[in-house]
Parts: structure tokens; sequence; C-alpha cells
């Protein structure tokens, strides 16, 4: 008697406390609890690691034999399939936003630009690592050369595709952006970008998840507020299924 | 003498309550890539050591698979965890009770400590009210220097954004792959912890009381000074053994 009282006791106990959970988490005093708890996992890593602090950099011998490809893993219009079996050599990226000098580079201008190699781990939020080689650009380069203003506080990628019929987006602050490692790969492993991993040009922010190194990319977009973007939570994934913004845990 | 201090109390609570929503949105989490790996990589199946379950939503925290939820909740309880961890060990080192409860001898390390552990539990065992016996030393112990730790510092080794902080420590625990493994296995361990801690707990609720309000530490074998009335109640001059 007194066990089977104990037992719903424990079960009741369990349920007050799930329910008591979601209260927490669709109250806004719980988004905020929530919204803190991510601000200061990026403010102690940042402190710890430093602004610049590197993500480890693997011999070719570590690479994973393959590259997983997650999430869009193709384009979905006829210019995208026309320039996949071309090369691309009408692909632009858009440089834009809150700079001085807007630009619009080829690949073969990207390819022109100061290169950086480096051998990664993409970790997905899922919980899986693949590792590869990637080669580009760094993001700094591109700001740089397009000159972009004191205002801007964000960078956005803006990519061709569409996932649940919403355009994939991402951004990341301008720490990350001007992080030596933050680079826009146009190569993975000594070879030109693979379909499934974002051909032609991706993001690689490489102390963040990866969902924070979007595919596909058309534009670079310097902003001073994520409000207006999409829904306005930086990304695409922060936007419809309430990722954390900051990557980086 | 006050038999649990309150930094201990403190400690207890806030980090019953992170565990619990830690384990639960941990296994949420889990349901996301159901596949353990060793090494750095890993995200083929088939190269898995482990295919874990699916865990049904009453296990989980939310109550239905969602990843972004799990990891609000996750991130925000590995807070309270990590820093209450330090909070304990520094409270435990300053005020004895990591001498006194958690360092052992050789001698509790044998065969005959443990049984003579177990006797003393055991319902009708009359040692259970002097501290620590070898075997809680060893249990709390384990707990304590080896798996809270190690939760910790296998959560950290596998945020990306940490890394720069201590890459030693991935490459420490094997690659990126086996921190997260030993972060699963490690919840388990806790897990099984959790569960006889509980149940050692409730066969007497006196335990659970004092871990609010402190109780009161038996200095020795108690003599009973004062006769006892024929009618009294045992129980009430045992007092409650120490420890769940």
């Amino acid at each position: 008697m007194a066990d089977i009282k104990r037992r719903s006791l424990l079960a009741g106990i369990a349920a007050l406390g799930a329910g008591a959970c979601s209260k927490v988490a669709e109250s806004d005093a719980g988004q905020t609890l929530f919204k803190g708890a991510e601000d200061w996992h990026r403010v102690a890593h940042r402190t710890l690691g430093g602004r610049q602090g590197l993500a480890p950099e693997y011999a070719p011998a570590d690479r994973s034999p393959t590259f997983k490809g997650n999430g869009s893993i193709t384009v979905d219009s006829d210019f995208y399939r026309a320039q996949l079996g071309q090369g691309f050599p009408d692909w632009r990226l858009m440089i834009g936003g809150l700079v001085e000098r807007p630009l619009a580079l080829s690949l073969a201008d990207i390819r022109a630009l100061p290169q950086r190699s480096q051998i990664t781990r993409h970790d997905c939020v899922e919980g899986w690592s693949a590792i590869g080689e990637w080669t580009g650009p760094q993001l700094s380069a591109l700001l740089d050369a397009a000159k972009v203003r004191e205002a801007a506080r964000f960078i956005v990628f803006r990519c061709a595709d569409t996932l649940y019929g919403n355009a994939y987006y991402e951004s990341i602050d301008m720490v990350e952006a001007y992080h030596p490692q933050t680079i826009i790969a146009h190569a993975l492993n000594g070879e030109p970008l693979p379909e499934k991993n974002g051909a032609p040009l991706r993001a690689r922010v490489e102390r963040q998840l990866g969902y924070k190194q979007a595919k596909y990319l058309t534009g670079i977009e310097a902003v001073a507020s994520l409000d207006g973007i999409g829904r306005g939570k930086g990304g695409f994934w922060e936007d419809y299924a309430g990722y954390q913004w900051y990557a980086g845990v | 003498m006050i038999k649990h201090a309150l930094s201990t109390r403190l400690w207890h609570w806030i980090n019953a309550v992170a565990i619990v929503v830690l384990f639960m949105s941990g296994l949420n989490i889990s349901n996301a890539h159901r596949y353990l790996y060793w090494g750095d990589y890993g995200f083929d199946p088939a190269d898995a050591w482990l295919s874990v379950i699916r865990f049904p939503g009453w296990a989980t925290l939310p109550q239905y698979y969602n990843l972004a939820m799990a990891r609000d909740w996750h991130i925000l309880a590995a807070w309270p965890f990590g820093i209450g961890l330090l909070f304990i060990w520094i409270a435990m080192l300053a005020n004895g009770h990591f001498r006194r409860d958690l360092t052992t001898r050789p001698a509790d390390w044998t065969l005959a400590a443990v049984i003579a552990s177990v006797r003393a539990h055991a319902p009708a065992g009359d040692g259970a009210a002097h501290g620590y016996n070898p075997v809680q030393k060893i249990l709390y112990g384990l707990v304590f220097g080896v798996l809270l730790p190690l939760m910790v510092f296998t959560g950290l080794a596998i945020s990306p954004g940490f890394e720069p902080a201590a890459p030693w420590l991935v490459d420490l625990l094997g690659g990126r792959q086996s921190a997260r493994s030993l972060h699963f296995l490690t919840a388990w361990g806790i897990f099984g912890f959790f569960v006889v801690h509980i149940v050692l707990a409730l066969t007497d609720w006196r335990l659970i009381v004092e871990m609010f309000t402190g109780g009161r530490r038996n200095p020795a074998p108690t003599p009973v000074t004062a006769t006892p009335l024929p009618d009294a109640e045992p129980t009430l001059v045992r007092g409650a053994p120490d420890h769940g």
C-alpha cells in the first residue's frame, strides 16, 4: 500500500516537474534565462579561449574518408543545375549591406585572392563529426576589400537553397567574421566543393556547429541588426526551429 | 553538531534539479543522432560502437522530440551543475567534509571492509550512525572525484566554441566523438548512482528531511542515559542512520 502511494507520488512529481518545465520554457522569463545562459557560454568561451583562439587543425591522414552532406544537399533550380554542370561560370557572390564598396565576385575572383587551407572538424548539432580540408579566402579579406562600415555588427550569409520552402541564411558577429579560420570555401579536400557540401561556395566558421556553415552562398551582407532579416533570429534554424544563435555549445 | 552543512544542503538540491534536467534533456539530444563512435570523427552508423535506443517521450525533456528546446535546457542547467561542482569541492575541502568522509585508507578497499559496510547498512545493522562506511566513501569519492568532473569536462570537450581554450582536453579524451561517448556513459554512471541513492534514502524518510534541516550528527555510540519509558518508540532513540 505504502509502495503504491510512493510510486504514484513519484509519478506525480515527475508529471508536475515536466509540466512546470514547459511552463518555464514558454514564459518570457524562461526565454530570457535560456538566452542569458547561451550568452554566458559565448562570453566564457571567448574569455577562456580568446577572441582569435583557433579551432584545432588536423593532419591529412586524420580526414574522414567521406564528408557527410546534411540539411540541403542541392539547390532546386534550373539555373543551379546548369551552373553545376559548367563549373559555375556565372555564379556571383554579392558583398553588400553596410559597406562602402559593394562587390560582385566570380569564382575566378575568389580563387585569385590569398587562400587559406585548413583541415578542421565539422560538428553537427545532432552530434556527429566529419573532418575535411577546406580552401578559400578569409572572410576578413573580403570584408576589408568591400570596406565594411563602422555601424556593421553582424555578417549575414545569403544562400541559394531553401528548406521547407524558406530561404536558408545564417549570421555571425564581427568577432567570428574576422576570425582567421572563418573562410569562404570553394574546395573540399583539394577538389571543387561537391554539390551536397554546398557547391560552389560555403562559409566555414570553425568554432561553431554545422548549421552556421551556410552552403550555396550567393551573398554576404553587413548589417547593424538582425531584425527584419528572415524572422529576425539570425538564421534559418533559429527562425523556424528555435536553435541557439550562438552555435559554439 | 549538525550533520549536513548548509553548503552541502544547498548544493545537494540545486544539483539534484540540475542533474534531472541535464539527464532528461540529454536523452532528448541523444535521440537526434543515436550512434556513438570512438575517435575524432564519426557520422556513419556503420562505424558506431553503440546504436542507442530511441528514448521515449516520458523520459525526455521536453516530453517530445525537440532538439532546440532540449539544448536550451541543457545549456542552462550546465551552469548550476558546473559552477555548483566547483563550489561544493571548495566547500568540502574547507569544512573538512572531504577529509572526514571521502578520503579512504588502504584498509577501506578490502573485501572485509565491503562486507562490514553492507552488514552495517542492512536494516538490522547498528553501525550506520558513525559517518561514512568504506563502501560509501569509495562510491561518493567516485562520484565527486570521477563521474561529476568527467561529466563537466566531456561536456566542455564536445563544445566546439570551448575547444580553443583547451584543445588538449579533446585529445586527452581521445577525440571529440570519444568525448561524446564518454559523456553518454558517464551520464548513465551518474544515473546508476542516482537510483541507488534514492532507493536507500527512501528506506528512511528522515534522511531526506535531514538534507533540508541539516540534522544532527551522533557524537559517538549514543549511551542512552535516560531510562526510556517501556512503551517508547525504539526508533526515536536510535536516530537516523547517517546517509542514504
